[in-house]
C-alpha cells in the first residue's frame, strides 16, 4: 500500500488537516474530500482552465498540482472569493453583461479575470483577452467576459462602469 | 407593434405595462453559477454511489476474441467488470433510423460491443469500482483479446466494392441517399453565362462541451425506479427511451437535468455508454456515475460535419443566379445514431442550399455511408453551415467569374422581403424573411464602402486584408415533421405548468431546459409579463420528468418559440383564472381589472384595488368568504405546438473581415458582424450572446477545429491541446443587429435564435479568406483554414 | 483520467533528493513545477513509482548576478523570470521569451529547471538558453556539472542529464553593451507551442552583425543552433547575403513532418523567421519583404 501524505493547509481562511493519496490532484481533493465543486474540472490535463484557484495568491490550476504539494499553502476557490466580497463587483459584471451561459467556465474565468485586475488596473481589450486566453469558454464567445473584466477595471479605477 | 384596444384580454402582451418583452434583463439563475454553487452531474454524489470507467477499443475495427478480467476484478476497490454480453441482459440494443428518411439503415447497436469493435472508442467493458481512479487502474489490467479487421476510414472510397461492408446483414456501406431535382437545372446552366464548378471540403469537429457527458443512475429496486440524473436537453427522450430498452414503463424513470455545462447538441442524443450505466445501476442496484474524461469525450461525443461536397453555380453575366447543383457526401461512423439518427445533417444539407436566393433550378444529391469512425449526429446548426458554406462559396465563385461585387451579386438574387410566403426549390415554406432589410443593416453597420476602401489601400502596402459575406437561413421551431413523423417518440411540443402560491408569487413548470441559453429567464419574462408579476417574483422549474410537464426540451433552436408560446398561453388562462376570482371579491367585471405590478388594479384608473397575495390568502385559507358557487383556479397549464408550419425559417447575415499574413498562412479576425431576424426578440441581451456564441463555434470550424484520423481510424489529437478550439485571444469582437419579422403562427412571434451564428460564421471566413487572396488567384474551399492550407494554396509551400 | 498511483517524497535537500533519484533510478521522476509532468501523468502516459518533490528547496529558487553571469536557481518560476528586472537587463530573450510560455496559471508553476529537463523540442526556454550559450548546472552523486546547453539538449525530453542527477542552475553571460535579441513563434493560438520558433541573441556593431546564434524550436528532436547565422556575419546584409543565408538555412534544416505543418512549411517558416529577425535586429524593415522566402 502507498502510505498516504499528511497536509496541513488553509482553504477559504479555514485550517484543513488531511491524509492524501499521493496521485490525488488539487481539483479532486477540493471536490470530492473538501466538497468544493465551485472548481471544475474541464480536462484534466491544464488546458481548459476550469479548475484555476488561487494558491499563495497566484492563480494555478488545479489539475496540475498534487494535493500533496498544498502543505502549508493558503488556497483560495470561487467559494472563498464569493463569500469574502472580494470578487462581487467582477461577479454582478458577469451577471450583468450575460458573460455567462452554463456556467462551468465561470469559476475559472472569475479567478483568472480578478489576478488580471490585481495586477493591472486599466487592462485594454487585447490585454483581457491575452490573459484569460488560457481559459476555455464555449458559450459565450468571449465578448461578453471581456466586456464585464473591463467594466469591472473601469468601476475600480473610478472610471465609471 | 401597438394596441388601441383598451380590453387586456385582446392586448398582446408585447405592450403590457410594465412587460418585460424585448427587455434586457439579468437571468435570474446567474448567482448561483457565478459563485461556484451550480449543480452539475459531475458535482453529484449519492450514498453507495459507485464509479464506472468504460475500457474502449484501440482499434477502429475488430472482432472481439475474448475478456479476461480475472486481475482487475481482484483489485481492492473494484465492484465489478461487466462485458457486453453479460449488460446485454438487462438492456436490448437499437437501431437509429426513422421511417421519414426514406431508405436509411442502420445496425442493431448494444450498450456495450458484442464480439466486435466498430469505432476506436467503442466500450468493450464497464469497470465499476469505489473511485474513478481504482476503476482506470483496474481497467489497465482487464485483457481483451483483439483480431484487427479491416478498417473502413475513407467515405469517398466506402461505397467502392473493394472495400469491406462493415455491417453484412445491410449489405453495403450506404446509410441513406437522397436525390433532388427541381425545376430545369440543365437548360439553366445551359443559359447560364458562366458556371463555376468547386468542392468544398469540412472538418470533422465535434462540440467540446465544457462539461464532459455526466450521468448518475439510481435504481431503487425498493419502489421499482430509476432516476437519471443526466446533463441532457431532451429529459422526456431519455425518459422514453431508458424505459423502452430497460423494459420499464416510463413512469417508473425520472430523468432530473440540473445545471448543464454546455450542450450544443452534444448532449441530445443517448450514447452507449449512458445507456449502459442506466443498464449497471439496474444490474448492480447501486448508483452509478459515469463522467467521460476529456479523452473518451474526444473519441465518443458525437461528431458532425464531416462532408465533401462538390457544388456547382451557374449565372449570368448581369449576375442572375440561374441554377445550383450538389453531390454531397458524408462518413457518420459505424452506426446511424440513436433516437435521432445521422442522417440528417446530410438531409438539411440538400434542404437548404440555395434556399436564401430566387432561383428555382436546383439538383442535389447527398450520400451518407458508414466507416469505422466515431459516430457523428446532430451539433449546433445541423447541416446549415455545411449549406451556407457551399452555398455562399458558390455565389462568391460566381462574383468573382462575372466580375460583380459580393455584395451586389446577392442583392440581385435574395429572396424579396416581400414575395412572401413562398417555398424553396426543395419545398421548404417560407413564411416571412427579410434578406433584404437584413443585408441592407448589415451594410450601414459594417460600412462596406470605407472598408473597401480601407482593403485597396492597405493592398499597395502589401497587407492583404479580406471582406467576407455570407447570407443564411436557419430552421427553427421545428415541428413534429422533424422527428415525430419518422416514429422517433421525441416530442415536439412542449407544455408549461403556472401557479400561484400563497404569497402571491408563481411558480412555473416547464418542459423546456436549462443549459446557458437562458430558458429559465425567458420563460420568467414571458410569465411575468402576462400576468403582471415581477420577475423575481416567478420561479421556474424545469429539467425534471417528475416535476415538468411532457415536453420536447431544449434543442434546434425551439426553446423560446415553442417552450414560450406554452408559457404565454398557460400564463394567459392563469391571468383569466386571477381576474375572475378578484372581481368576485371585488364585486366587479373581470373586464374592468388588470394586474399590473403584482396587485389587481382598475383597467381604466390604475387604482390598485387588492395586492395579488391578499388574493392568493384569502383564496387558499379563507375561501368561505368567497361568494358561492366559485372555485378559483390559480393553477394553468397549456401546450403548443407549430402546425401550419414546419418550421419557423429565420435568416440572417454576417460579415468577415480578416487579414491574411501571405508569409505564414496565418489569419487574423479582426471584426464580425452578424444580423439576424429571429422574430419577436425577448430578450435582446440573450439574443445577442447566443448569436456571437455561435459565431464563435464557427469561427473555431473555419480556422482551428478538426478531429484528425488516421487511416487506421485512429483519432489522433484526442485532447485539448491538440484539437484546437477558439480561446479568447484569437476571436474578434462581434457586432450584431437585428430586423423583426415575427411569426404569426404564435402569439409571441418568437423563433429561434441558437444557431445562427453557428449557420454562416464559417462561410463568411472562407468568403473574406479568399476575397484577400483574391491578387494572389487562390481560392480556397476547404475548412479549417489553417496556415498549411494557405500556404499551400499559395503555392509559398 | 486520473494519474496511476505512486510515491511521493519530500526532498529534504538537493543531496536527499540526488540520494532518492539515485536509489529508484528511472522509477522516479522529479516534480518541480509540475506543469508538464502532470498532464502526462493525468493522462497516464507516464507511471512513475516515486515522485520526487523538490519543491521546498528554496536553495535552488533565485535569480543573482555575478560578475558577468547571471545564474537562475532551477526552482525559479516562470513568472519570476517575467519580473525580474536583472533578467529583463541581462537576459532581456529570456524575458521575451517566457510572454510566449502557455498562460499565467501555467507561469505561476512552472520553472525553469522544470523546462529545460523536460526538453519539449517545442518549448521556448531550451532553444533561448541555446542562444544564449547558457550552462546548465546539474548536481550528482559524484558532484557538480557544467554543461554547455547545445550539448544537454540531446533528443525529444532527452538530455544529458543522468538518472541520478538533479538541474540546480542555469547560468547565462550577462548581455553585452552592442547585444540585441529577437524571440519569435509561429503558435496557432495565444500560449501553444510554435509551430516553428526562432530565439536569437546577437552582437550589433553599427549596421552588422559581428554575433548571431540562431536558436530554432519545433524543427527538429531539439534546439537546433543554425548554421546559417554565419552567412550573415561581418558583412554588409543585403538581399542577396539574406537570400543565401536563408537557403543555408533551408538545407540544414532538417525538420518534422506532424498535423500543424509538414516538412516544407516548417522550412519555410523558417526563413520567415530569419527574414523578420535579421530586418528586426538590423533595423531594416525591407529585408523582412518576400524576396528572400
Amino acid at each position: 500500500m502507498i502510505p498516504a501524505v499528511s497536509i496541513s493547509l488553509q482553504v477559504n481562511g479555514e485550517r484543513i488537516e488531511a491524509h492524501v493519496l499521493p496521485r490525488l490532484n488539487l481539483a479532486d481533493f477540493l471536490r470530492e474530500h473538501l466538497k468544493l465543486t465551485g472548481t471544475h474540472v474541464g480536462c484534466e490535463h491544464g488546458v481548459c482552465g476550469a479548475c484555476t484557484v488561487r494558491v499563495n495568491g497566484d492563480i494555478v490550476r488545479s489539475c496540475l498540482m498534487l494535493a500533496a504539494q498544498t502543505n502549508g499553502a493558503s488556497i483560495e476557490t470561487i467559494e472563498g472569493l464569493s463569500d469574502s466580497g472580494e470578487i462581487s463587483d467582477l461577479q454582478a459584471a458577469f451577471r450583468e453583461r450575460n458573460a455567462l451561459q452554463c456556467g462551468f467556465c465561470t469559476p475559472g474565468m472569475l479567478v483568472t479575470a480578478q489576478d488580471l485586475l490585481l495586477q493591472e488596473a486599466e487592462p485594454d481589450r487585447e490585454r483581457i483577452r491575452e490573459h484569460l486566453s488560457g481559459n476555455y469558454c464555449r458559450c459565450t464567445g468571449y465578448q461578453a467576459i471581456v466586456d464585464a473584466v473591463a467594466s469591472t477595471a473601469r468601476a475600480r479605477t473610478g472610471r465609471g462602469a | 407593434m401597438t394596441s388601441t384596444t383598451t380590453n387586456p384580454e385582446t392586448l398582446s402582451v408585447l405592450d403590457r405595462p410594465n412587460s418585460y418583452i424585448g427587455k434586457t434583463v439579468p437571468r435570474p439563475n446567474l448567482d448561483r453559477l457565478t459563485q461556484g454553487r451550480g449543480l452539475y452531474v459531475s458535482d453529484m454524489e449519492l450514498p453507495r454511489m459507485a464509479h464506472v470507467v468504460y475500457l474502449r477499443s484501440p482499434y477502429a475495427h475488430a472482432k472481439i476474441i475474448g475478456i479476461d478480467a480475472a486481475a482487475a476484478k481482484q483489485l481492492p476497490g473494484v465492484i465489478a467488470v461487466v462485458t457486453g454480453p453479460e449488460l446485454a441482459a438487462v438492456i436490448t440494443p437499437w437501431v437509429g433510423v426513422l421511417t421519414h428518411l426514406k431508405g436509411l439503415k442502420s445496425a442493431p447497436q448494444s450498450a456495450i460491443a458484442i464480439d466486435r469493435v466498430c469505432w476506436q472508442g467503442e466500450a468493450v467493458a464497464a469497470i465499476v469500482a469505489t473511485s474513478r481512479a481504482v476503476a482506470e487502474d483496474a481497467a489497465e489490467l482487464v485483457a481483451v483479446d483483439y483480431e484487427e479487421l479491416d478498417a473502413v476510414t475513407d467515405m469517398r472510397t466506402a461505397l467502392d466494392p473493394q472495400t469491406p461492408v462493415i455491417h453484412a446483414s445491410l449489405g453495403d456501406n450506404l446509410a441513406f441517399e437522397r436525390s433532388l431535382d427541381a425545376g430545369t437545372v440543365d437548360a439553366a446552366f445551359a443559359e447560364s453565362d458562366a458556371v463555376v464548378e468547386a468542392e468544398f471540403v469540412f472538418g470533422r469537429h465535434t462540440g467540446v462541451t465544457l462539461e464532459p457527458r455526466a450521468v448518475v443512475a439510481d435504481w431503487n429496486p425498493g419502489d421499482s425506479r430509476l432516476t437519471i440524473y443526466q446533463g441532457t436537453q431532451a429529459p422526456h427522450m431519455v425518459q422514453n427511451i431508458a424505459a423502452l430498452h430497460l423494459g420499464l414503463e416510463e413512469s417508473q424513470i425520472r430523468v432530473v437535468c440540473k445545471d448543464v455545462g454546455g450542450s450544443f447538441g452534444i448532449k441530445v442524443h443517448v450514447y452507449a455508454d449512458e445507456m449502459a450505466t442506466y443498464a449497471l445501476t439496474k444490474l448492480l442496484r447501486r448508483p452509478i456515475k459515469y463522467v467521460a474524461d476529456r479523452i473518451e469525450s474526444f473519441n465518443t461525443d458525437i461528431h458532425a460535419r464531416d462532408h465533401r461536397c462538390k457544388g456547382k453555380i451557374g449565372v449570368k453575366r448581369d449576375g442572375t443566379i440561374m441554377a445550383f447543383e450538389i453531390d454531397d457526401i458524408t462518413g457518420i461512423g459505424p452506426y446511424s445514431m440513436y433516437p435521432r439518427t445521422s442522417a440528417i445533417e446530410a438531409n438539411q444539407v440538400v434542404n437548404l442550399v440555395g434556399g436564401q436566393y430566387t432561383t428555382k433550378n436546383y439538383r442535389a444529391r447527398t450520400r451518407v455511408v458508414f466507416q469505422n469512425k466515431n459516430v457523428m449526429c446532430q451539433y449546433r446548426g445541423v447541416g446549415h453551415p455545411i449549406a451556407c458554406s457551399v452555398t455562399e462559396g458558390l455565389v462568391d465563385l460566381a462574383a468573382m467569374k462575372i466580375d460583380m461585387d459580393p455584395v451586389e451579386i446577392r442583392r440581385r438574387n435574395l429572396i424579396a422581403d416581400d414575395a412572401y410566403p413562398c417555398a424553396s426549390p426543395s419545398g421548404l415554406k417560407f413564411e416571412l424573411l427579410s434578406h433584404h432589410a437584413s443585408m441592407d443593416k448589415l451594410i450601414g453597420m459594417m460600412n462596406y464602402d470605407a472598408l473597401r476602401a480601407e482593403q485597396a489601400a492597405l493592398r499597395k502596402k502589401n497587407i492583404h486584408r479580406g471582406i467576407g459575406i455570407a447570407s443564411f437561413i436557419e430552421v427553427t421551431n421545428p415541428s413534429a415533421a422533424f422527428y415525430g413523423v419518422g416514429g422517433a417518440k421525441i416530442s415536439s411540443q412542449d407544455g408549461v405548468a403556472v401557479r400561484l402560491d400563497a404569497q402571491g408569487s408563481v411558480i412555473c413548470q416547464t418542459s423546456i431546459t436549462e443549459q446557458g441559453q437562458g430558458s429559465e429567464s425567458l420563460t420568467a419574462q414571458i410569465v411575468g409579463s402576462v400576468l403582471g408579476v415581477s420577475m423575481g417574483k416567478v420561479r421556474v422549474i424545469l429539467g425534471d420528468t417528475d416535476n415538468t410537464p411532457y415536453g420536447g426540451g431544449t434543442w434546434a433552436s425551439r426553446g423560446a418559440g415553442i417552450g414560450g408560446e406554452a408559457a404565454l398561453q398557460a400564463a394567459k388562462v392563469l391571468r383569466r383564472n386571477v381576474l375572475d376570482v378578484a372581481a368576485a371579491i371585488l364585486q366587479a367585471s373581470p373586464a374592468e381589472l388588470d394586474i399590473v405590478n403584482n396587485a389587481i388594479v382598475n383597467l381604466d384608473d390604475g387604482a390598485v384595488r387588492i395586492e395579488l397575495r391578499e388574493l392568493c390568502r384569502i383564496v387558499y385559507f379563507r375561501p368561505d368568504t368567497l361568494p358561492p358557487g366559485i372555485q378559483p383556479e390559480l393553477m394553468a397549464t397549456r401546450h403548443f405546438v407549430p402546425r401550419e408550419y414546419p418550421f419557423a425559417f429565420t435568416n440572417g447575415v454576417q460579415a468577415a473581415w480578416v487579414e491574411v499574413d501571405t508569409d505564414t498562412g496565418f489569419v487574423k479576425l479582426l471584426r464580425h458582424w452578424v444580423v439576424e431576424d429571429c422574430g419577436t426578440i425577448i430578450n435582446p441581451q440573450l439574443v445577442d450572446e447566443q448569436i456571437r456564441g455561435g459565431v464563435v463555434q464557427g469561427l473555431g470550424a473555419a480556422l482551428f477545429e478538426k478531429c484528425i484520423y488516421d487511416e487506421r481510424g485512429q483519432l489522433t489529437n484526442a485532447n485539448m491541446a491538440d484539437y484546437l478550439v477558439p480561446m479568447s485571444g484569437e476571436m474578434p469582437d462581434i457586432d450584431i443587429g437585428h430586423v423583426v419579422s415575427p411569426t404569426f403562427e404564435t402569439e409571441l412571434g418568437a423563433k429561434g435564435a441558437g444557431e445562427a451564428g453557428t449557420a454562416g460564421a464559417a462561410a463568411a471566413v472562407s468568403n473574406a479568406v479568399n476575397d484577400a487572396l483574391k491578387p494572389f488567384g487562390a481560392f480556397i474551399t476547404e475548412i479549417p483554414l489553417t496556415p498549411q492550407v494557405i500556404l499551400s494554396a499559395l503555392g509559398r509551400i | 483520467m486520473k494519474a496511476s498511483a505512486f510515491s511521493y517524497a519530500r526532498a529534504t535537500s538537493v543531496v536527499n533528493a540526488i540520494e532518492l533519484l539515485a536509489e529508484h533510478g528511472d522509477r522516479a521522476k522529479v516534480l518541480s513545477g509540475g506543469q508538464s509532468l502532470m498532464p502526462a501523468m493525468n493522462l497516464r502516459l507516464i507511471s512513475p513509482e516515486l515522485i520526487v518533490d523538490i519543491g521546498d528547496l528554496t536553495e535552488l529558487r533565485g535569480i543573482a548576478v555575478t560578475g558577468d553571469r547571471l545564474r537562475i536557481g532551477a526552482l525559479t518560476r516562470h513568472v519570476d523570470l517575467l519580473n525580474s528586472a536583472d533578467v529583463a537587463k541581462h537576459a532581456p530573450l529570456i524575458s521575451e521569451a517566457i510572454t510566449h510560455v502557455a498562460h499565467a496559471a501555467i507561469r505561476n508553476r512552472g520553472t525553469i529547471g522544470g523546462s529545460l529537463a523536460h526538453a519539449d523540442p517545442a518549448a521556448e526556454l531550451p532553444a533561448s538558453m541555446v542562444a544564449l550559450k547558457a550552462t546548465i548546472i546539474v548536481e550528482g552523486p559524484a558532484g557538480e556539472r557544467q554543461i554547455a546547453a547545445e550539448d544537454f539538449f540531446t533528443g525529444i525530453y532527452e538530455t544529458a542529464l543522468e538518472v541520478d542527477e538533479l538541474l540546480v542552475a542555469v547560468e547565462v553571460p550577462v548581455a553585452q553593451r552592442n547585444s540585441a535579441h529577437y524571440f519569435s513563434e509561429f503558435a496557432r493560438r495565444h500560449g501553444d507551442y510554435g509551430i516553428v520558433g526562432l530565439a536569437a541573441q546577437a552582437v550589433v556593431d553599427g549596421d552588422i552583425l559581428t554575433d548571431l546564434r540562431l536558436a530554432y524550436f519545433s524543427v527538429g528532436d531539439r534546439p537546433v543552433l543554425a548554421m546559417a547565422a554565419t552567412k550573415l556575419l561581418n558583412v554588409a546584409v543585403t538581399p542577396a547575403v539574406l537570400l543565401e543565408a536563408s537557403e543555408t538555412l533551408g538545407e540544414e534544416l532538417d525538420p518534422q513532418e506532424d498535423q500543424q505543418a509538414s516538412v516544407s512549411m516548417r522550412r519555410h517558416l523558417a526563413k520567415v523567421l530569419l527574414a523578420r529577425c535579421v530586418a528586426t535586429l538590423l533595423g531594416r524593415p525591407e529585408l523582412s519583404a518576400g524576396e528572400v522566402l
